[in-house]
């Protein structure tokens, strides 16, 4: 017996263990691969839409001296609203005198490619500052897209010398436009902002929030603390199982044959939007809470009950703190799936052309990423950039929203 | 069965009860009285129906669906399974002790007044913090916490969390303390600790230690009760049960042929 080696000491053990290891290395390197692959895959996708939406906040524009002083054109009154003064002096005739400064400037055929609206910039800046209307102050117009797909090498061929020799004399320019933000839906790419997408999600989400929040944790706190299992409750179980995983265009055609056959003036509204957004997200919420619920140790339970507690006060001291942070990271994935749906939205109308930020929950609105789409669709060259642009908001925009809940979530979990 | 001691006013009077789970017979028709001025020992070897019988005592085996209990618990004269019986109170005046300490993930202050807050017990603040470190105090546990009152639970020792956890108990100053196993999970020390502490609190509270040791079963109880396949085999003084039990299955328990 002495002479004959330990099983764990023979050449084919070792053999073996080698095996072992070798095994584990490629399963790690397998690992690390796709954890490289990920993320190689994210930074390309960053980059591109970096690279391409950096163009999207700018727009083309031509410096225009317009002597204001000269206009005969009325200084508006101290504390004028921005409309009124737009209003004013549209009506004063400001269109007229902008174009005609411009062919001063630019010649007849620049001036011919200045944008429609650009008198609007001209009145804004006014509005901020009455004394122009004394002076030639120098404005930087947008042009119209015909022009600025010029200047890029693109569309007309005829307006390519009159793109060069703008660019040549300094006047044509591409510059940072901080009215992306701040402007809605237009027909022009010059003209389009994303406001009026972005106010839009933000009240969609709102109403997805504030109705799947509240109604999925009291389900899977009833489900999971307080119904007694049968076959009642298990179908329950097995409908809110199924629900999640329903595709987001049925409930669009529910939100469509439900919420807008009860409530039809609210076609496009952000609160039917967020009605069946919440439709949506609202069984994700039940089923990571009721996980979470479940991972509650029993032992915390019992000692709760054990100092007389009532099955109420087990739930809302012990049980929901402690489960709180697993149904926020079901929320934020619900949440951020309901920002980036856009196929059931289209079915309640919220594709329409919305030229103006909404302004409360039953307005006409659109939401960002069915923007995007619209915009994607867009034959105009100049929607190509603004798309990217458009979708770098959205991006920011679950960014700040999953950090917010992230925040939140991290704080409540140190209180205990 | 025999049930040779039935002291003059007990406490908990159980009568011919059995514990179901489903349709598995746990507790197969016990009676036991528990004194108020004694501790009370039940011993037996695992899966002999000892901790149900005890969780039957507060009603915790409420929470589990398919327990069953039948036959008659008093408290005080009162039955307990009784249809208006509020378990809320009950559980506050009969309190628990569990095999594996379970402080809340709050902190140590938190721990000791929760169960006063809940019950409405001290209406200010300086009356909480003073039921706060009595309690404490009659755990044994102030001089070891009073500079951390406001660290987790959590981040104490295995047997100081028991030792909160009995603070977290008789912080509602309930009558009777059910402790199912306080020191299995604990090291020698601790448990003397425990044991220690188990001896202050008799004759102040009517406590039922629910143990593997029967070392332990005799060092701190004056009643015995051994347990074996759901059935009280005898009960009596812990001294005539290690001395001279008068069943043979208890003596062969005792003298460690099986268990």
């Amino acid at each position: 017996m002495s002479n004959s080696p330990a099983p764990t000491r023979t050449p084919e053990f070792e053999g073996r263990l080698r095996k072992r290891y070798a095994s584990e290395r490629r399963f790690r390197l397998a690992g690390l691969f796709a954890v490289l692959f990920s993320l190689a895959v994210l930074v390309f996708l960053l980059v591109t839409m970096g690279l391409n939406g950096a163009g999207g906040f700018q727009r083309v524009t031509v410096q225009v001296p317009v002597a204001l002083g000269q206009s005969g054109l009325p200084t508006p009154p101290e504390g004028a609203s921005s409309a009124d003064v737009t209003r004013l002096l549209e009506s004063q005739g400001l269109p007229q005198v902008v174009h005609s400064n411009a062919e001063r400037a630019l010649g007849a055929d620049g001036a011919a490619q200045l944008s429609p609206d650009a008198w609007r910039a001209v009145a804004a800046s006014v509005s901020k500052d009455p004394a122009q209307m004394l002076a030639t102050p120098t404005f930087a117009l947008p042009v119209a897209s015909d022009l600025a797909d010029a200047m890029r090498g693109a569309g007309h061929e005829e307006l390519q010398p009159l793109a060069r020799r703008l660019a040549a004399e300094r006047k044509l320019d591409r510059q940072f436009d901080p009215g992306f933000l701040t402007r809605s839906d237009a027909t022009d790419p010059q003209q389009v902002g994303i406001w009026g997408a972005l106010k839009g999600s933000m009240l969609t989400m709102a109403v997805t929030l504030l109705l799947a929040f509240p109604t999925g944790v009291l389900a899977a706190l009833y489900l999971e603390e307080f119904a007694k299992r049968n076959r009642w409750t298990d179908l329950i179980e097995v409908s809110i199982n199924n629900l999640a995983a329903v595709p987001s265009i049925i409930f669009g055609l529910l939100g469509l044959g439900v919420f807008l056959a009860i409530f039809p003036n609210w076609r496009s509204a952000p609160l039917v939007g967020g009605m069946t957004l919440a439709l949506m997200t609202m069984p994700v919420i039940v089923i990571s809470g009721r996980n979470a619920i479940k991972a509650v140790p029993p032992s915390i339970r019992d000692g709760a009950m054990a100092l007389g507690a009532s099955p109420i006060q087990v739930v809302f001291h012990h049980v929901l703190p402690l489960a709180l942070p697993g149904i926020m990271t079901g929320t934020i994935i619900g949440m951020a799936r309901a920002l980036g749906e856009t196929a059931p939205l289209l079915m309640i109308g919220m594709r329409a052309f919305v030229a103006t930020p909404p302004g409360g929950f039953t307005d006409p609105a659109t939401v960002l990423p069915v923007q995007i789409f619209l915009w994607s669709d867009e034959i105009d060259r100049g929607f190509v950039e603004r798309t990217s642009a458009a979708i770098i908001v959205l991006l920011l925009f679950l960014l700040v929203m999953n950090g917010v809940a992230i925040y939140l979530r991290n704080r409540f979990e140190r209180r205990w | 069965m025999t049930n040779a001691v039935s002291p003059p006013d007990p406490k908990m009077r159980a009568r011919e009860v059995s514990v179901f789970y489903g349709a598995k017979k746990a507790v197969d028709n016990v009676s036991v009285d528990i004194p108020s001025e004694y501790v009370t020992a039940f011993i037996g070897p695992s899966g002999c129906g000892k901790s149900t019988f005890l969780r039957a005592l507060n009603r915790m085996n409420d929470t589990i669906a398919s327990a069953r209990v039948e036959g008659c618990i008093e408290l005080d004269g009162e039955d307990i399974y009784r249809s208006n019986m509020d378990v809320v109170q009950l559980r506050a005046r009969v309190g628990m002790v569990f095999q594996k300490p379970n402080p809340f993930p709050k902190s140590i202050y938190e721990n000791v007044a929760y169960g006063p807050r809940i019950h409405g017990l001290a209406p200010a603040k300086p009356d909480l913090d003073a039921m706060v470190e009595k309690s404490l105090r009659r755990a044994g546990l102030w001089d070891e916490v009073k500079d951390r009152l406001a660290d987790s639970g959590t981040t104490l020792s295995g047997g100081q969390q028991q030792r909160l956890c009995i603070a977290r108990a008789i912080a509602v100053d309930p009558e009777v303390i059910l402790m199912d196993e306080p020191c299995s999970a604990l090291d020698p020390i601790a448990t003397a600790k425990i044991e220690e502490l188990i001896d202050e609190l008799r004759g102040r509270y009517a406590l039922v230690i629910v143990t593997h040791s029967m070392q332990q079963a005799a060092r701190v109880s004056q009643r015995t009760a051994f347990f074996h396949l759901g059935h009280l085999v005898e009960y009596g003084e812990t001294s005539q049960i290690f001395t001279n039990p008068r069943e043979e299955r208890t003596k062969d328990y005792i003298t460690g042929r099986y268990g």
